[in-house]
């Protein structure tokens, strides 16, 4: 482009000005993106046919739970800049809703799912309204402490079944209203991916709509937000609430389609930090990161617990330790970044 | 269109600004002096909403505003350009842009407001969409302006403008906020090299430790022997 001089005439309308028109933060997917998206999409809808093994069908459910929960601490930690380490919460609550009000009262998972949803936003907002007035790393602080405060109060509780958890019946007979399937595991793959695929299309109207800006706004420069007339607070109650409602929906799942849970399963720090990690490995603040790095991950979790023998050793913990090292110090941006630089010509993405 | 009355601040328990007044009439523009540590920058974000003050009496345009938040104080097109620039290093220039026309009272005109924009500052248009990070720092004051002017201000609060900034950048900033200024936009604006400020404002306040210590029309200030005894200690 031509470097224009500085001195502006006012008045004379440009064509360059002209584009102002357009809402700035729109962009349309190009011809070829679409292509791949398609293609993406009937590879999705094709892989467990193919890779029919109830075991190949296994890991891409679990890549799904974990992708739609690393989604949510997506987007409140990569998009609005809130670290938050208990995101066990939720996803626990989550899968005691569906699991317990199902076991005890007959209730159909898929309300259950509704009910844990509506708790952990509620929790979700008790947790934000005192922490986000706070500066600086006390919301994360916040965060850890009331994971393990879940924690330990689901390990004492024993109306909901205390450290021995919530065994949920058995149902053949009406897989839909039990949210159970035990023919074969499409049903768990589909509606995995049907609610990833919901959550990215949340996270792309994010993206272009006046809340995402705000978000990165306020992850980058807060008080230039506030002094922009951002009510900070606000939007990061929105963010908060965006990320325990994912996390709660994928805790659901879980829970049906293990049908044993527990304090340890669904409640523990280690799922907290694992969610931080694949979100971190594969792309911080994008869109497809969550994805990649649950993708990477839980699959490599999977491959050394068959490798070096699964005695419930740190070994796979050990490798994607290494992993996020080698990430953070070589290419900061993730997975993504990295893949972009090896595939994308610049201009291209 | 500006009056505060004897402003207090505190950080904490140490008080910052003791008993500070001021005002701006409709399409003026004053200036802010000062050594660093005066209290300057307080002062701006005491009127803004960012540092709710402790005691005193601020009005814009013969409403309270004292003490709200900033949201509802830029909505009455009260607008704050903070020091230093902070503009959204991982947005394109053109969503910094449009971060500053979000609220309801800029929201409807926002894309008229952008041409305007964009005719004050060509270069922004040009570079709409390259990342804010990735610009010049004369460039990225430029950007830090056209985002507040967004907002659509009727006062507009300018913290250090020129800071940083090479003298061929600096003068341009200058003849922009000029030109601003020559579209009815009332400026209190903070500079610490007293020419300069008093060359482009029509009034100036002294600040000394939080206290106003010397006001007047910038012709009085410059010549005045206790302006020069605070800025060269002589």
């Amino acid at each position: 482009m031509a470097q224009a001089p500085h001195a502006p005439p006012a008045g004379e309308p440009r064509a360059e000005l002209e584009r102002a028109r357009a809402e700035p933060v729109r962009t349309p997917l190009s011809a070829k993106q679409w292509v791949w998206l398609a293609l993406a999409g009937v590879a999705l809808i094709a892989w467990p046919h193919v890779f029919d093994a109830p075991y190949q069908r296994h890991v891409l459910v679990m890549v799904f739970i974990y992708a739609l929960m690393a989604q949510g601490w997506n987007v409140l930690a990569g998009y609005c800049g809130q670290i938050s380490l208990g995101q066990a919460v939720y996803f626990g609550i989550g899968a005691y809703s569906a699991g317990f009000l199902y076991a005890n009262y007959h209730i159909s998972p898929w309300l259950g799912m509704l009910v844990g949803v509506g708790i952990s936003v509620l929790v979700a907002l008790a947790i934000g309204l005192p922490t986000f007035r706070l500066r600086g790393h006390y919301f994360a602080i916040a965060t850890l402490v009331i994971g393990e405060i879940g924690h330990t109060l689901m390990l004492n509780w024993e109306f909901v079944g205390g450290a021995t958890g919530v065994w949920i019946p058995i149902d053949r007979d009406s897989p839909w209203y039990s949210f159970q399937f035990h023919d074969n595991k499409l049903p768990n793959y589909y509606i995995g991916l049907g609610f990833l695929t919901a959550a990215c299309l949340v996270v792309v109207w994010l993206e272009r709509s006046k809340a995402g800006l705000y978000f990165r706004a306020i992850r980058d420069e807060p008080d230039a937000a506030r002094s922009l007339g951002v009510d900070v607070t606000r939007y990061k109650l929105v963010a908060i609430m965006i990320s325990a409602a994912f996390t709660a929906v994928a805790g659901a799942q879980f829970a049906q389609y293990v049908l044993v849970i527990d304090p340890e399963t669904v409640f523990p720090l280690l799922l907290s930090i694992l969610v931080v990690l694949m979100t971190m490995l594969g792309g911080i603040g994008t869109l497809w990161g969550p994805i990649i790095g649950a993708g990477v991950l839980f699959p490599l979790s999977e491959a050394t617990r068959v490798w070096l023998g699964g005695t419930g050793g740190a070994e796979d913990l050990m490798i994607y330790g290494a992993l996020i090292l080698l990430i953070s110090v070589f290419w900061p941006g993730g997975l993504l970044a990295l893949l972009r630089r090896l595939f994308v010509r610049s201009g291209d993405a | 269109m500006l009056e505060v009355e004897d402003l207090e601040v505190c950080y904490g328990d140490y008080q910052v600004i003791r008993g500070v007044s001021l005002h701006v009439a409709e399409g003026e523009i004053v200036s802010v002096l000062g050594p660093n540590g005066a209290g300057k920058s307080t002062v701006l974000n005491a009127i803004s909403g960012l540092r709710p003050p402790r005691a005193g009496r601020i009005e814009f345009e013969g409403e309270p505003i004292g003490g709200r938040p900033p949201h509802e104080i830029v909505r009455r097109r009260l607008v704050h350009i903070m020091e230093r620039r902070r503009v959204f290093p991982y947005l394109t220039v053109r969503q910094n842009l449009w971060l500053g026309g979000y609220n309801p009272a800029a929201r409807d005109a926002r894309e008229e407001t952008l041409r305007h924009v964009y005719a004050l500052f060509p270069r922004l248009a040009e570079r709409e969409d390259q990342l804010a990070h990735s610009m010049s720092g004369g460039e990225q004051q430029m950007l830090a302006l056209g985002r507040g002017l967004m907002a659509r201000p009727r006062l507009l609060l300018v913290d250090e403008p020129l800071l940083g900034l090479s003298p061929a950048a600096a003068r341009h900033t200058f003849e922009v906020l000029r030109r601003i200024n020559e579209t009815g936009v009332a400026i209190l604006f903070i500079e610490q090299n007293v020419q300069t400020a008093l060359g482009l404002a029509e009034r100036g306040y002294v600040l000394e430790s939080g206290r106003l210590v010397l006001e007047g029309r910038s012709g009085e200030l410059l010549g005045s022997d206790a302006v020069k005894q605070i800025f060269l200690g002589g």
